[in-house]
């Protein structure tokens, strides 16, 4: 296991899950496999901390959501899976992010090669500038992993199929993916996402920009998409999180509150701070 | 039925208002008058000036290639013509015959320039004496003077006769001098602006940097002559009054320019761009390289293109390093003396006499056509690749 991030030679399809780790403490929610799992993690922004002691077991080929009011930390806490908020100055994080039980904070850790593994589609579509085959052929040919001509268009042809937007595109693949339709321009994302191949997908309110016909389809997707990866979504739309995630976990104030399967939570929630947000009060 | 809203007409303070603002848009509207006045007075005082020196007046003589004219070339020409024809016209028969002994005693016919006293007074600049005036008026009406398009404006050197002087060795060193600026500060400014936008921290230091940068940008730019007299001749040996020395100078005050527009191009790709490329596993140069210059490059040409335009109209710094010089033969390499157009012109303006006053004015158009040009080619590019998201 210790070598798998390092060497992309290591076939993914070969790696053995770990062993569940559900009872390893109170918010773990798994009846599924663990995928990713954070621990105690907390994040500052500079003297302001965005995360506290945060733990939360993501399970494997499950979507799960995050909710709760704008600030509460879930969009932080998703960065974290892929250390985007690397990117961000004056972020320190303490704690552990495991994926399949590696610590992703290592600093052995190349970051480069954790976010294959873990690949992410944002709030805003934000193709690239290029042709719709050029978005997708992009990162597999800069990973190596597709090299003919012949190999990428099977690849192009395969990840856009996965995100539903093969025969809508099939016959356009040099238009830039610019010009597509919003709802059109977030499957490409999760296409060109998908063309790296990886264990998990993080998304980071996927739909909240799209007309309610995009989302519809975006959803389906998502929900298409389980059985083949790892799924965290953060979604500001409670039906949203009620119709494709399996697992819900509640963030309000930079910790999590309640963690437990959708139906539970939505139907019967535990703490009063959950039942008041689903129900409106407040957020 | 009342009628509420037509009664303002007669509310004073109202009417008060309307009369505010009719008299602001008064004052807009002449202040905008005033600078166009100034403008088109200036081209038109240019233009005036300046374009009879794109003619010239020649005269049809035959060149008697006489053993005289071995040693003078002055003689090959008819004695009544010899103070109507230019001295430069003449003056390398001698030489010409010692290279081509074979012409010697030949005679041939040719249209050559007329001193600039005659051809400032076809052009009505200058008085002649009676009598001479009388000849030349007659050649012109035997058709033997003509008034024709200078080329050699464009194709000859510097000459301390104005009917012979031209721009072509000012406009080489032009060429070389900012071909020097770029292969200098464009790279150099380039890479500095990304790695200050797209790889520096955010501390102190760079902090310092770009404050300075900045502050640069907006230094006199006759300090950036003495830096260059300093460290480029003074430590480096670098040839004075050489297209290097002025190049890299320029480049000196080009570069502060080059490294804010690259930046300001670089910020104006969004960031979802370079957190998508991010989240795909580019590492930061392959961000930088495959999305981020890609989509800032028209700006960065842009900029680069305005910086040189800046530098082609400069003269203060290059007087400091000796490229106000007297440069008859176009340079051949970086390292020969040269001087460039603005440069030129203000030698010329610094002349006497009225011939020299046409020629200041002529520089100045060409001056300013190139440089309107390569201004029309920056908003061209930034036009044509200007993306919106």
């Amino acid at each position: 296991m210790e070598t798998e991030l390092k060497n992309g030679s290591v076939t993914k399809a070969g790696v053995t899950m770990p062993e569940t780790q559900t009872t390893r403490d109170q918010q773990a929610v798994g009846r599924a496999p663990t995928k990713m799992s954070a621990t105690d993690l907390n994040l500052w922004y500079g003297e302001t901390q965005a995360l506290h002691g945060i733990n939360l077991d993501m399970p494997a080929q499950e979507v799960t959501a995050l909710i709760g009011p704008s600030g509460c930390g879930k969009s932080t806490f998703l960065r974290c899976l892929n250390r985007m908020n690397d990117l961000i100055p004056q972020v320190r994080i303490r704690g552990g992010v495991a994926l399949d039980g590696e610590d992703i904070y290592d600093p052995s850790v190349d970051v480069v090669q954790l976010r294959t593994f873990v690949g992410m589609v944002f709030q805003k579509p934000n193709p690239f500038p290029k042709s719709i085959y050029e978005n997708i052929a992009y990162a597999p040919r800069l990973h190596g992993t597709g090299t003919s001509r012949s190999e990428l268009d099977d690849l192009v042809e395969s990840s856009l199929k996965r995100a539903g937007l093969w025969n809508e595109v099939a016959d356009r693949l040099d238009t830039p993916g610019t010009e597509l339709s919003g709802g059109q321009q977030q499957r490409l994302c999760i296409a060109r996402a998908i063309a790296v191949n990886p264990e998990v997908i993080l998304m980071d309110e996927p739909a909240s920009a799209l007309d309610p016909l995009a989302t519809a389809t975006v959803e389906e997707l998502i929900h298409e998409l389980k059985d083949n990866y790892t799924i965290v979504i953060v979604t500001h739309n409670l039906q949203q999180a009620a119709r494709v995630a399996g697992y819900t976990a509640f963030f309000h104030m930079g910790q999590i509150v309640e963690v437990n399967d959708t139906d539970t939570l939505f139907t019967n929630p535990a703490e009063q701070r959950t039942e008041d947000y689903i129900t409106g009060r407040f957020g | 039925m009342q009628r509420r809203l037509t009664g303002s007409a007669n509310d004073p303070r109202i009417r008060a208002r309307y009369r505010r603002e009719t008299r602001f848009k008064g004052y807009s509207i002449a202040a905008l008058f005033v600078a166009f006045g100034i403008i088109f007075a200036f081209f038109t005082d240019i233009i005036s000036q300046g374009y009879s020196a794109f003619w010239r007046t020649e005269i049809n003589v035959t060149l008697d290639y006489n053993e005289r004219a071995e040693r003078i070339g002055r003689f090959a020409v008819a004695e009544d013509l010899r103070q109507i024809v230019s001295r430069g016209a003449v003056r390398s028969i001698p030489l010409e015959i010692r290279n081509h002994p074979e012409r010697a005693g030949i005679t041939r016919e040719a249209w050559v320039p007329v001193t600039s006293r005659i051809d400032q007074y076809f052009k009505g600049n200058e008085e002649l004496a009676p009598e001479l005036a009388r000849q030349v008026e007659a050649l012109k009406a035997e058709g033997v003077i003509r008034n024709t398009f200078n080329w050699a404006f464009f194709t000859s050197g510097d000459s301390k006769l104005p009917e012979l002087a031209g721009i072509f060795s000012a406009a080489v060193g032009s060429i070389l001098v900012l071909a020097v600026t770029l292969v200098f500060a464009f790279p150099i400014g380039v890479m500095s602006a990304i790695y200050l936008e797209e790889f520096a921290p955010d501390n102190r230091l760079t902090q310092i940097i770009e404050v300075n940068i900045n502050n640069l940008a907006a230094v006199p730019s006759i300090i950036f002559g003495l830096l260059g007299l300093a460290v480029f001749i003074n430590t480096f040996g670098v040839p004075r009054s050489s297209a290097l020395v002025g190049g890299l100078t320029l480049g000196l005050m080009t570069l502060p320019i080059i490294i804010i527009s690259t930046r300001a191009a670089l910020r104006s790709v969004p960031d979802p761009i370079r957190l998508g490329a991010f989240a795909m596993g580019c590492s930061r140069w392959q961000v930088v390289r495959d999305h981020v210059l890609p989509l800032s490059l028209p700006g960065i040409l842009t900029g680069t293109i305005i910086g040189l335009a800046q530098a082609m109209g400069e003269t203060a710094p290059l007087i400091i390093v000796g490229m106000i010089a007297y440069i008859p033969e176009a340079p051949t390499s970086i390292l020969d003396s040269a001087t460039v157009l603005p440069a030129q012109v203000f030698t010329w303006a610094g002349e006497p006499r009225n011939a020299f006053v046409e020629k200041t004015g002529a520089g100045i158009i060409v001056l300013l056509a190139i440089l309107l040009t390569l201004n029309a080619a920056a908003v061209f590019l930034r036009r044509k690749f200007e993306r919106r998201w």
